[in-house]
């Protein structure tokens, strides 16, 4: 029966996920735009938790829906985009370009699923605080075998923020 | 199977009917106080068949008049989105309770049911999460009405909550590291003495003064004065909801006083020993009412600061935000991580 439900529950959020990442490409306000794909992260972070990562659920509502899109939001309000859009330039090179991108990408895509089909999900057991996708697992990962990418992804952080700070001042402050 | 989702069906209920009885409540509770505050008397006069009743009738009085307003949609307005930003606002609020503990178990039709809806263990991660979706109700509400205080009050709102929820998030690491665990049951099966080994973590050295930080913060994240600068009304008439009429206003109305109940029960939990006291664990019922009890403490403290404290000026509030708070709590992240080293 938990079975049914969660599979009833992926098919219903995975289908909110494709339709509101369509709005984000079909609608011409940016805000819209915008909207929808909070409504994106909001369902795959759904998914993640079907997928029992609930750890990963939460920070990306936090981190992508709460702070990133937020900000996003908060600029498009300030610029105050004019309601008729201006033309997109039409580039006929980068047209032709995108097809054989766009194939490589599909078959890439299928390639993928191709090689995870034999998987599932590995079988929750013992302590349910320590099992793959809890915060514990996750942190104990972080800070013991991939500490070095961890730190080096940090100390890259706190380079772009930096130069983004250096970028914004104005001369004279 | 059944049994247990018909459970998390009446628990849901009964938790919604409580708290939006208590919001209505609170409005009431709010006036009163004021009225104390500032020397006068306050509502008192609605009652039932003569009886005035202290005035506890005044929320249903209340709301009758708000349902009967004209509901109104400014012409120039974005329609749909006019329409949904109260519901962004509201639901985010209702959906952080689920999480809150509020008493340990009672033996209620010849079965143990647990006093909490339920429990994750990323519980407050659960509660950030909806705190951050929350600002969206505001922000969208100032950009739709198209009116230009509104915006004003939308955007002060997105900066401001963004700000202090580094704050809050930061300050709440303090806890994490006592606790061990993000499971907000978990944290307060943590508090169940007073003091020492297994006290409330408000009588633990450095997180008395993470409190601090974390009631500021959380005061900003509500929307309280001193804090309340997206609807400061002497500069932005009533801020993002200008345009808002009816039961419309009422569920920013709703959303607003949620979200203090919700910041007072997250601050008991964390803080205050959540559900713990006295004869606790003879008398299991106690729990929920000590619970109510700290709550409503908490609430009075925001209420009293509401009347006393001026509000800040936009500039200040931020420096403050980025200035004060959150290196405070940085460095307070710093010395609690030294005492549990020490201590261990």
């Amino acid at each position: 029966m938990t079975g049914e439900l969660e599979k009833i529950l992926f098919i219903v959020v995975a289908a909110i996920a494709v339709a509101s990442a369509l709005n984000i490409l079909i609608q011409r306000n940016p805000l819209y735009s915008a909207l929808s794909l909070i409504g994106t992260l909001l369902s795959l972070s759904v998914l993640y938790l079907t997928l029992r990562a609930q750890f990963i659920a939460a920070i990306q509502i936090i981190v992508y829906a709460g702070a990133i899109m937020v900000l996003f939001v908060f600029a498009i309000m300030l610029l105050n985009v004019p309601k008729t859009q201006p033309e997109v330039e039409k580039q006929k090179g980068l047209r032709l370009l995108a097809i054989p991108f766009a194939g490589v990408l599909i078959a890439e895509m299928f390639f993928v699923l191709r090689q995870i089909r034999p998987l599932t999900l590995p079988v929750p057991s013992g302590d349910p605080d320590q099992v793959v996708g809890t915060t514990w697992s996750i942190g104990t990962a972080l800070f013991s075998d991939y500490l070095l990418p961890f730190e080096v992804t940090s100390v890259l952080i706190l380079m772009a923020v930096v130069g983004a700070m250096v970028l914004a001042r104005r001369e004279g402050d | 199977m059944t049994n247990l989702l018909l459970e998390w069906v009446i628990k849901t209920i009964v938790i919604l009917l409580i708290l939006v009885t208590a919001v209505a409540y609170v409005t009431l509770m709010e006036r009163k106080v004021m009225a104390w505050i500032q020397m006068r008397v306050g509502p008192n006069r609605v009652g039932l068949f003569g009886f005035r009743l202290w005035g506890l009738l005044q929320p249903a009085a209340d709301g009758l008049k708000m349902i009967f307003k004209e509901d109104i949609v400014p012409l120039q307005a974005n329609r749909w989105l006019y329409i949904f930003a109260p519901a962004f606002s509201l639901i985010p609020a209702l959906m952080t309770f689920i999480v809150i503990p509020y008493g340990s178990e009672i033996h209620l039709f010849g079965r143990a049911i647990e006093l909490h809806v339920t429990r994750m263990n990323v519980g407050l991660l659960y509660v950030l999460a909806l705190t951050s979706v929350g600002v969206y109700g505001i922000v969208l509400a100032g950009w739709s009405s198209n009116n230009k205080y509104s915006l004003m009050g939308g955007l002060r709102s997105s900066a401001q909550m963004i700000s202090y929820e580094l704050a809050l998030g930061l300050s709440i690491v303090c806890i994490l590291l006592y606790s061990g665990s993000l499971d907000l049951v978990e944290i307060v099966n943590k508090q169940s003495v007073w003091f020492g080994h297994m006290g409330w973590n408000i009588f633990r050295f450095p997180l008395m003064f993470v409190f601090i930080i974390f009631y500021i913060a959380s005061l900003a994240e509500t929307n309280r004065t001193p804090f309340d600068l997206p609807e400061a009304d002497s500069e932005l008439v009533a801020g993002y909801h200008t345009e808002y009429s009816s039961m419309k206003f009422v569920m920013f109305q709703m959303a607003e006083y949620l979200n203090l109940i919700t910041a007072s029960s997250i601050a008991t939990t964390l803080f205050f020993g959540g559900w713990n006291g006295p004869f606790v664990g003879r008398l299991p019922i106690l729990g929920p009412v000590y619970f109510v009890i700290k709550v409503l403490a908490l609430i009075f403290l925001a209420m009293w600061i509401r009347y006393t404290v001026p509000r800040f000026r936009y500039d200040q509030l931020m420096r403050f935000g980025w200035k004060v708070l959150v290196p405070a709590a940085i460095v307070n992240i710093i010395i609690t991580s030294t005492v549990i080293l020490f201590l261990t």
